[in-house]
């Protein structure tokens, strides 16, 4: 009962945040002076006729209200939204894209938990010492890594200025590959793109598990487990790490949920993928509404779903939690 | 590129609660804790130094050592380097390499311009966006938490929503929408006429999308501020609700504060890259670190300094601020102690 209460009030806050990003990218568009489709639409020296006939016949000259509602209408029921840019059909283009974004997200994403603990734990086992020391020097790096331009550098360096030395000659110079039709490509093609997007959070992880394991180290109940014999990896996996699982929890969410909503136009470009980070790159190029307005949707609908899936997460790691 | 979240924040700087009030003198021991922190230390120097190269160095560098501004072309020239004339940039296109030499330190971009002389001009521009960004966005920040987690009730859940919202916007897509319709047309709002090459662009743009990374900590710590005796004794005394704010409430939040803005503007340095890598942030006319990557990255094959070398430069700011976060925050925590015994 009081589940089915949490989802119910978790959909209706979920359909107000689309209902006013919505809101908010059109008037981006549409209030700023630049954002006028119309211009861009009539080409490069384009007469106040052109631009008035382009007007009527886009259906821009009608109130706001009723072109917002015009584009909701073809985005949600009709499914037939266009691009201003090509005419091309945006819907399917997202379609396409989707399975290369989440191909690069959810394996970043592992690759970011497995090594962001990992290092944490190594870490806070042996605080004060080299290998803390080390790992705090890698950690505060990645926090500090501009992702792009790792990217590009690492592209330049492996598959060009190395390319020869048999260590690096499989590796592909960008582009994508189904994981349906060769697995081992897909992985190949997509191993520098995981790294890129997975060095942030591998730096903000070992920097959490670490100072959350120090923090419990002396707790009561740690004390008590060890002067009960447990021995102090028993007691590091079944006691300590549990604890840290709670911020890990909303930290991957909030990391998950941005990753794929917007992270990756940051990625995609420099390595070709061509999926929505790419497509939303190159809207923006354009200035092209609809798609831009269609990928800020998914992108938003992405965050909240991920952020009430970590909400409910937390009742079960931790049982006193009470999720309002 | 995610930037330090409250949950982060507040997890790792005390469990026991939020920060404690740090008294006028408690700074005292703020600073002898900071000080015992090698490396928070030298990252602190670290950043000072990359200041000092940028804001009075780069125009130092410019007119004393390699005679030309950050924009000044030079195809057709030649540099002596290592008692040979070399062509700046040469007939099939290369520009010229690093070499240890005054002019040309870092090599030439395509079009003959000095590298170094720019990337020292765009850590101004890149710094004054980090910089200035962090300081709106703080303001900001602050305007909202502080009614919000002492008024509670309706102002508290307006403004939490509002945060909300923007938290569930994907940031790099409202930002980069934001920037790329502001970077056409400008904006002419009544009196206010920005251009749209203007620096306020990127600076506004950054400042508001990451108000809750600050905003949401600040108020949970208001929040419990507010029900403590001295703010009640003060309420009793008859201060009004702006004079509690600034007077009470004010100073007890400004440790944590100011951790966020060190760690806030380690994040904007690295946005505002990302924002012009993409096209959409400092105009193309002024150097910035990230105009320099993205003007360099179509020739990082023949010319691959024109990429690296200003990514070194964001990497070395952004650490540098990051440690220096890091070590203001164990100084300020009042836990810290205990933390150095373990550490």
């Amino acid at each position: 009962m009081r589940s089915a209460r949490f989802w119910l009030r978790r959909l209706a806050g979920l359909v107000l945040v689309l209902f006013l990003l919505s809101v908010i990218v059109f008037l981006i568009f549409n209030v700023i002076p630049g954002g006028d489709p119309a211009i861009r639409l009539a080409g490069r020296h384009p007469t106040p006729e052109n631009i008035a006939a382009i007007r009527h016949d886009w259906g821009f000259n009608r109130p706001l209200w009723v072109q917002y509602g015009d584009m909701m209408n073809r985005l949600f029921v009709k499914h037939d939204l266009i691009s201003y840019q090509d005419q091309t059909k945006v819907l399917p283009t997202i379609g396409r894209g989707i399975p290369r974004t989440l191909s690069l997200a959810v394996g970043a994403a592992v690759i970011w938990l497995f090594f962001g603990v990992l290092f944490g734990v190594i870490s806070g086992l042996t605080a004060g010492r080299w290998p803390d020391r080390v790992l705090t020097v890698v950690s505060m790096a990645g926090i500090s890594t501009p992702i792009f331009w790792l990217g590009a550098v690492l592209l330049y360096l492996l598959t060009f200025q190395w390319h020869s030395s048999p260590l690096f000659s499989w590796l592909p110079a960008g582009g994508y590959v189904n994981l349906t039709d060769d697995p081992g490509q897909w992985a190949a093609h997509l191993v520098l793109p995981w790294i890129c997007l997975s060095v942030v959070s591998i730096g903000f992880y070992s920097r959490v598990v670490r100072s959350s394991l120090l923090h419990t180290q002396s707790a009561d109940y740690v004390r008590t487990a060890r002067a009960m014999g447990l021995s102090r990896g028993r007691v590091l996996l079944r006691h300590t790490l549990r604890t840290s699982l709670i911020p890990l929890t909303s930290l991957f969410a909030l990391d998950f949920g941005a990753a794929i909503g917007g992270t990756v136009i940051l990625i995609e470009p420099v390595f070709g993928i061509n999926g929505i980070g790419q497509y939303a790159q190159q809207s923006v190029a354009h200035l092209d509404l609809p798609p831009l307005m269609a990928l800020t949707l998914y992108g938003g609908f992405f965050i909240v779903i991920v952020n009430a899936l970590a909400d409910a997460v937390f009742t079960f790691l931790d049982p006193r939690i009470v999720v309002e | 590129m995610s930037v330090q979240v409250p949950e982060r924040l507040t997890e790792t700087a005390d469990p026991a609660g939020p920060v404690a009030a740090v008294a006028s003198g408690n700074w005292r021991m703020t600073w002898r804790r900071l000080r015992r922190n090698r490396a928070a230390l030298v990252a602190g120097a670290v950043f000072l130094f990359v200041v000092l190269a940028c804001y009075p160095g780069a125009p130092l560098w410019a007119h004393l050592v390699a005679h030309r501004g950050p924009n000044v072309q030079n195809i057709q020239g030649t540099v002596s380097s290592g008692g040979h004339r070399l062509p700046v940039v040469r007939a099939d296109g290369t520009p010229i390499g690093p070499g240890w030499r005054g002019q040309y330190l870092l090599g030439a971009d395509a079009n003959g311009r000095d590298l170094f002389v720019r990337v020292l001009y765009g850590g101004r521009t890149s710094l004054t966006v980090g910089l200035v960004s962090a300081l709106v966005c703080t303001a900001l920040a602050l305007l909202l938490a502080l009614p919000a987690g002492y008024f509670g009730g309706y102002v508290d859940r307006a403004v939490s929503r509002l945060l909300d919202l923007i938290w569930s916007f994907p940031v790099y897509l409202l930002a980069v929408a934001l920037s790329a319709s502001l970077v056409v047309g400008g904006l002419n709002v009544g009196p206010i006429h920005v251009g749209s090459s203007s620096l306020a662009i990127p600076i506004v743009v950054i400042a508001v999308v990451f108000v809750p990374y600050i905003a949401r900590p600040v108020r949970g710590e208001v929040l419990a501020l507010r029900n403590q005796e001295f703010v009640e004794a003060a309420i009793a005394h008859g201060a009004g609700p702006l004079r509690v704010m600034r007077q009470e409430i004010l100073p007890n939040v400004f440790a944590t504060t100011l951790v966020l803005f060190t760690l806030i503007v380690a994040n904007n340095i690295l946005v505002e890259a990302a924002l012009s890598f993409l096209g959409v942030g400092v105009s193309v006319l002024t150097p910035s670190w990230g105009n320099i990557i993205e003007q360099g990255y179509s020739t990082i094959v023949t010319a691959p300094w024109q990429t690296i070398a200003p990514g070194i430069a964001i990497m070395i700011t952004a650490v540098s601020l990051n440690v220096l976060g890091d070590g203001l925050r164990d100084a300020l925590d009042p836990h810290g102690r205990l933390r150095g015994v373990i550490t």
